[in-house]
């Protein structure tokens, strides 16, 4: 795959400076983040970029970046990507989503499929089953951060953050993005009331990885979703929460790389 | 100056403090009794029409799932004062236009009201405090933008009277406005904003409107008000008048000092009785980065003056309280250092001031007080 015009970390996709990182060697592989923001650095990066040329963009917003008047929700996201997708000829892509990422994931896959090899939806968000009266995830802007933790981490005591002991630059990233997810996922709440009657167009085989002990989008949640597309598998990764990729790197690697075929 | 009489209309009657997690947003409304709040309704009406009695002007605010305001529908409110008064303005501080889902309605709402009063409708535009967020689903980032929109929309409705306009903007779509019955003010009532600091003051001095400030103390006050004097200076309009600045403070009028400051102790249930944890009272988006990192690393809500005691915030001029010559003066002496301001709003009832206590305020406030107050230009 040829490099990208990321110039001084900044992509300019059809008017919108989108900061992007591309790095890694392999098939091409499109990581979409979620509400906390692209990881910085992490054993889980390194690990697959062994494998995958990776195209990391941050969603306008995120970690300060400038937000576009033309991208307020993860629809606009989800054309941005394509744009982005379209425009510098990746093909046979893999896409890979956390979180709010997944749920922009199904939203790409399902507008088109065509330059997609395959998704790899990791604790997604953005497909609402429940009933009208049954939040199908829990309310985040609605409690404490420690309840927050609790719900997100398999073991919030060694993963979650301790706001005392952050830095005022790592705090400040963590409001910013915070704000930034407000944007995209408030009203309807983390999800599209339409998506679930257009997933049939997902034709790509997709991988939903799963940490077992997600209390914000539950393992149970996680096999309906995998069910309601037309070509999905489901995997638990033990031990882990909402983000397996930080809290079981190996495991999640290896997960990905079964799913993946590599 | 101008003095406004207004109670928040708590419903005062709750468990302990430490048997709920929230006052706001949560608290079950089965601790809610009707009849109760039927007698407060009714109580709270009395004393704003008392308030008129004695000279003064009446304000109302709405607050939404709180027991700290029983007025969820502000408007409605308004409506019933415009019937039972006949010479008072009533002042709405205000509608909450970032939150309210339909502008066009509130331009019918206050419309409608000032006509019914004949005119005497002042209406204000607030963004409303973060703990209405929850309450009201609304998204708390990009407030002042759909503030801002709301607000072009209600005085194009209410200044438009050739048939519909067509609105279709960033946050509201209205293809066919033409709201009945137009306001009886022309060309439309006068309008207030709330500013609690510096930093939102430009467009509403740009349109010269009332901005009002709440519990903001000596020196914030000064800042808030300095800020549209010079914005107006510096976009080449001349110093404005004080009318266009108004404050509120809990203020007791009592016979002595002593009495006065009683009165004030019990309306510091406003503010000791406000427990609403972090999610609530600082939702993302709501405050700058720089705000919710500081209440991130120390834990405590920025809304906090719970634990100050009476001396503090009389010396801070967010109470001012005692006998008539007291008020007087600490009122006086807060008028010199925020450089004037036309507007005292008077939060006269809060908790458990009960209704004699409290019409007495009032009317120590109107008689010995107001008359002296008034000469200030």
């Amino acid at each position: 795959m040829r490099d990208l015009p990321v110039a001084g970390g900044v992509l300019r996709v059809r008017g919108v400076e989108l900061a992007c990182r591309q790095f890694g060697s392999g098939p091409p592989l499109l990581m979409l983040h979620g509400g906390a923001g692209p990881t910085p650095r992490a054993p889980y990066l390194d690990a697959l970029a062994a494998h995958f040329e990776i195209i990391l963009p941050t969603h306008p917003g995120f970690y300060g970046s400038p937000h576009h008047k033309r991208v307020g929700g993860v629809d606009d996201l989800a054309y941005l990507y394509l744009d982005l997708i379209d425009d510098f000829g990746l093909d046979d892509l893999t896409v890979m989503g956390f979180s709010m990422g997944g749920w922009l994931a199904l939203e790409l896959a399902t507008k088109s499929c065509a330059r997609l090899k395959q998704l790899v939806l990791v604790d997604a968000v953005g497909v609402k089953f429940a009933d009208r009266e049954t939040r199908q995830f829990p309310d985040i802007f609605a409690m404490s951060q420690d309840t927050v933790g609790q719900l997100m981490f398999h073991d919030p005591a060694r993963m979650a953050p301790d706001f005392a002991a952050l830095s005022e630059e790592e705090l400040t990233a963590f409001v910013t993005n915070r704000e930034a997810l407000i944007h995209y996922v408030w009203e309807p709440y983390l999800h599209n009331p339409k998506l679930l009657a257009r997933l049939h167009r997902v034709t790509v085989p997709v991988a939903c990885i799963w940490g077992d002990s997600d209390g914000l989008t539950t393992p149970d949640y996680g096999r309906q979703l995998a069910a309601a597309l037309p070509n999905a598998r489901f995997e638990l990764i033990p031990q882990a929460g909402h983000a397996p990729q930080l809290e079981q790197p190996q495991a999640f690697v290896a997960a990905v790389l079964a799913a993946c075929g590599r | 100056m101008r003095a406004w009489f207004f109670t928040e209309t708590a419903y005062p009657y709750l468990p302990p403090q430490d048997e709920f997690e929230s006052i706001r947003v949560q608290l079950p409304n089965r601790i809610f009794d009707p009849h109760l709040g039927a007698d407060l309704y009714h109580r709270y009406i009395d004393e704003w029409c008392y308030a008129e009695e004695c000279g003064l002007d009446i304000m109302l605010n709405e607050h939404h799932q709180t027991a700290t305001c029983m007025d969820p529908a502000a408007p409605i409110m308004l409506g019933i004062l415009a019937r039972q008064t006949k010479t008072a303005r009533l002042l709405l501080l205000g509608n909450p236009i970032a939150n309210r889902r339909d502008p066009v309605r509130v331009a019918e709402e206050m419309a409608m009201v000032d006509v019914i009063s004949r005119g005497r409708v002042e209406v204000g535009f607030v963004r409303g405090v973060p703990y209405e967020i929850s309450a009201m689903n609304s998204k708390p980032v990009s407030m002042p933008e759909r503030l801002w929109e709301a607000h072009d929309l209600i005085l194009k409705a209410w200044t438009t009277h050739d048939g519909p306009f067509n609105w279709e903007s960033e946050h509201f779509h209205h293809r066919q406005v033409n709201i009945w019955p137009r306001p009886w003010q022309q060309p439309h009532p006068p309008v207030w904003v709330t500013a609690l600091s510096p930093g939102s003051i430009a467009p509403v001095a740009d349109h010269h409107y009332v901005v009002a400030t709440f519990l903001t103390g000596k020196d914030k006050t000064k800042d808030i008000f300095s800020a549209y004097r010079n914005r107006r200076l510096t976009q080449g309009h001349g110093l404005p008048s004080n009318d266009r600045t108004a404050y509120a403070a809990l203020v007791y009028t009592g016979e002595t000092d002593a009495e006065g400051q009683a009165g004030a102790e019990k309306l510091m249930w406003y503010i000791t009785h406000n427990k609403v944890p972090p999610h609530f009272s600082n939702p993302p988006g709501y405050n700058s980065v720089d705000a919710v990192v500081n209440v991130l690393k120390s834990g405590k809500s920025p809304y906090l003056f719970g634990n100050f005691s009476l001396d503090t915030l009389m010396n801070q001029g967010i109470v001012f309280a005692g006998s008539p010559d007291t008020v007087y003066r600490q009122i006086r002496e807060f008028y010199d250092v925020v450089g004037g301001f036309g507007h005292l709003l008077i939060m006269g009832q809060a908790g458990f001031l009960e209704h004699d206590e409290t019409m007495k305020g009032i009317r120590l406030f109107g008689r010995e007080v107001y008359p002296r107050l008034k000469d200030l230009a």
